[in-house]
């Protein structure tokens, strides 16, 4: 039975470290389907926040659901599997092809014969088929990532995940990347929550902006509700700067 | 030439068999405790810690600890833990084998990519699954690159596994050295390095293999090393039984007589193998304990070391007691006298002595402060030297040990004025050197005495095949057979100044 798209709901979430707050109380709750950005500087929470829902960080206080259950409620590893997670440093494993990384889900769902699945995962993030017998350190950055999001798809995970995921790219690569995660999440129905420090890329990707400063949601907008200063002052701060950016680029233009 | 290099092919499985093993037990514990350190800081503090430790003891001494570890372990649990031999080379070498695998292992944890392993937990892997699909292969190369430190230094310092009775390359570079046979010498270090490399390319093609991600050529190099393993397993079967082990100190005149002993068992139908080089203080306890069937020891060690005695009565009451005290504290027999004795005697230089007017360890006395001792490696320690000390108030300007054979060239070339020479040894006449009497009777009697292990007490037949020769070899003679192996030219093999003597004893 496919998964479902689900709500992730956080229930005033805090993660505490011995010398500062990480998260702050968060309450917040994500409708199945949307594409959300949550924004912020370094520092923020932004990262610590998005690792509390598939458990590479434990709350100190407070509870993530997904589709109203407890992410506690199950062992993290089997959590995991059922979630797809995509981060800056990509992190494919250097021993293994192409074709190897993206099966990995696959192989620990105990399925072989994975080589057809593999070349439409390829297919879809838009590489040719003949990558897969490749080794990791013979692509480019962006193929990397792209690869990364393959291997993530892999077993049809409804929610995404992703860290930074562009973050370590060139600008050319890194629109069109963002386009394809954005036509892979509506074709596929994913509920996906996207970490950057970009608020252009978020504008531009997601269906809700969500701005965290020093580990509080401080705004909570459309990106359409931003740039009509709807979104409070730590998120027109924010997105003053692509604004005056764009103004400077339409004058130069004329 | 081709006799000294005649012995490598069985000593070279011995010691190959000896290493691999080592190197395997020394895996099992680092491999499952390099992960358990890389998981928790204290417990990887605490191994690495212990690791290192191991490695400041010299190889020489952590062979030798073994020895009264095993030795007490066998008596706490009722016997049956062999403290010779193979087990304690083999435990001594495995911990030595530690260090560079867990180190290794660790750091390669501690480094990998952290992104690989966020990716690794985020793609739900378990810790298992982890371990295998990710930081084992990724670990594996400088892994690898530390079982060949361990499996070179394993190899190398299996050679010294022979001073604690266990047959490897060391047998021919122990046995060289006493008697200055250097092509012996050579042909166990030819060997033992032969062996290091053989192994480290093995290795170093399974480790490029596995860098390179070809599987044919990892499997392929460490398989043949396997192959090795067991042609060297072949011959190393448990000896059938009936075989007669036969043990010998660390000097000439040991190895001859070994194999007088030797070839009268085989006349009388036995299988015979030798346990040559054992330490002084090993020796007996090897015997006591079955690891060695029969072997020649000199009453007077027994009578001081063993039994701790310090008086010095004549030489037949010493002869008795240690009989008396071997039957009865360890079942050994001691089934008779050789004809000779090889006493510590003190030597000079003949010209100097005369021309310093010293003839007895008295006329030595007042004259020693000015004078340079050299002694064998364990005379200094031993209580005949504190009996002389106290007897005659000796004490030299200064006092060092060398292996028996550099003694007597630190006497001839100066570096030495006085050594506690061997009575019968034939470098005492060729090198005219002059023995000093102990008016005092502070040394005791060192009757060649021929002891038998336990098992063979009631033995008719092995004691018949060896009685023909109690009093049958005098000191003349065995100083010739010696010196035959001493000398610095035209030398002869124990082998065959044992073949010598016999054929002087048939006549």
């Amino acid at each position: 039975m496919p998964e479902q798209s689900r709500n992730v709901t956080f229930n005033n979430v805090s993660k505490l470290y011995a010398t500062a707050t990480a998260v702050d109380g968060v309450s917040l709750e994500i409708a199945g389907g949307s594409f959300v950005a949550l924004v912020g500087a370094s520092g923020s929470g932004k990262s610590t926040l998005l690792k509390m829902v598939n458990r590479l960080i434990e709350p100190s206080a407070g509870e993530v659901r997904i589709g109203g259950e407890p992410v506690r409620d199950e062992p993290a590893h089997l959590l995991r599997r059922r979630i797809g997670y995509v981060f800056q440093n990509i992190g494919l494993f250097p021993h293994m092809t192409v074709g190897e990384n993206v099966a990995i889900g696959l192989r620990l769902a105990g399925e072989k014969h994975n080589d057809a699945r593999v070349a439409e995962l390829l297919r879809l993030v838009e590489l040719p088929g003949d990558i897969a017998k490749r080794m990791p350190d013979a692509l480019s950055g962006g193929q990397r990532q792209r690869v990364g999001v393959a291997r993530a798809l892999a077993t049809g995970p409804k929610l995404m995940l992703m860290d930074e995921a562009f973050g370590a790219l060139d600008p050319v690569t890194r629109d069109g990347l963002g386009k394809a995660i954005r036509a892979l999440h509506d074709k596929m129905g994913l509920t996906t929550i996207l970490v950057t420090h970009d608020m252009a890329e978020a504008l531009l990707l997601a269906d809700r902006v969500l701005v965290m400063e020093r580990g509080r949601i401080v705004g909570d907008a459309t990106p359409r509700e931003l740039l009509a200063g709807k979104g409070g002052a730590a998120a027109d701060a924010l997105v003053a700067v692509p604004r005056e950016q764009a103004h400077r680029l339409a004058e130069l233009e004329k | 030439m081709t006799a000294a290099f005649s012995r490598v092919p069985e000593l070279l499985a011995q010691h190959l068999l000896l290493a691999f093993a080592a190197l395997l037990l020394g895996l099992v514990v680092s491999l499952p405790l390099a992960v358990f350190s890389a998981r928790n800081k204290t417990v990887g503090r605490i191994a690495l810690g212990f690791a290192s430790l191991v490695q400041t003891i010299p190889s020489l001494a952590l062979l030798a600890l073994f020895y009264p570890i095993l030795l007490s372990l066998s008596t706490l649990v009722g016997g049956g833990i062999p403290a010779l031999g193979f087990l304690p080379s083999l435990l001594a070498l495995s911990l030595y084998a530690l260090l560079p695998i867990l180190r290794n292992g660790v750091t390669g944890l501690a480094n990998l990519d952290p992104a690989v392993i966020e990716a690794a937990d985020g793609m739900g892997m378990t810790k298992t699954q982890k371990l295998w699909l990710v930081e084992a292969p990724l670990v594996a190369p400088v892994l690898m690159a530390g079982i060949r430190t361990a499996a070179v230094w394993t190899i190398g310092a299996a050679t010294l596994s022979t001073t604690v009775g266990q047959p490897s390359l060391g047998d021919l570079i122990f046995a060289g050295l006493q008697t200055q046979n250097w092509t012996l010498v050579l042909a166990g270090c030819i060997a033992a390095a032969g062996l290091a490399l053989a192994v480290d390319a093995l290795l170093g093609l399974a480790e490029y293999g596995i860098a390179q991600r070809r599987r044919g050529l990892v499997w392929g190099s460490l398989g043949v090393l396997l192959a090795g393993v067991l042609v060297a397993l072949a011959p190393a079967w448990p000896a059938p039984r009936g075989t007669v082990t036969i043990g010998a100190k660390g000097f000439s005149e040991q190895y001859i007589l070994a194999r007088v002993i030797g070839h009268r068992l085989e006349a009388a139908g036995y299988k015979v193998r030798y346990r040559e080089g054992l330490g002084s203080a090993v020796a007996f306890s090897a015997l006591a304990s079955g690891d060695v069937d029969v072997y020649v020891d000199y009453s007077g060690t027994i009578w001081t070391n063993q039994m701790k005695r310090s008086d010095v009565p004549p030489r037949q009451a010493i002869v008795d007691g240690v009989a008396e005290w071997a039957r009865q504290a360890h079942g050994v027999t001691l089934l008779g006298s050789l004809g000779f004795e090889n006493a510590y005697a003190f030597a000079m230089r003949g010209a100097d002595a005369k021309r310093r007017g010293i003839r007895s360890i008295a006329d030595l006395a007042p004259v020693a402060p000015t004078l340079n001792f050299a002694t064998d490696v364990e005379f200094l320690e031993r209580s005949e030297w504190a009996a002389v000390k106290r007897a005659y108030g000796l004490s030299f300007k200064s006092a060092h040990p060398y292996q028996p054979t550099f003694m007597y060239r630190a006497l001839s070339s100066g570096t030495a004025d006085v050594i506690p020479a061997f009575s019968s040894d034939g470098r005492i006449a060729a090198d005219h050197l002059t023995v000093l009497s102990d008016p005092r009777g502070a040394i005791p009697g060192y009757d060649a005495i021929l002891l038998l292990a336990p098992r063979r007490a009631d033995d008719i037949r092995f004691q018949a095949a060896l009685r023909p020769l109690i009093g049958a070899i005098p000191v003349e003679k065995m100083r010739e057979a010696n010196y035959l192996v001493d000398r610095d030219t035209d030398k002869k093999s124990p082998d065959e100044a044992a073949r010598w003597l016999e054929r002087g004893l048939a006549r």
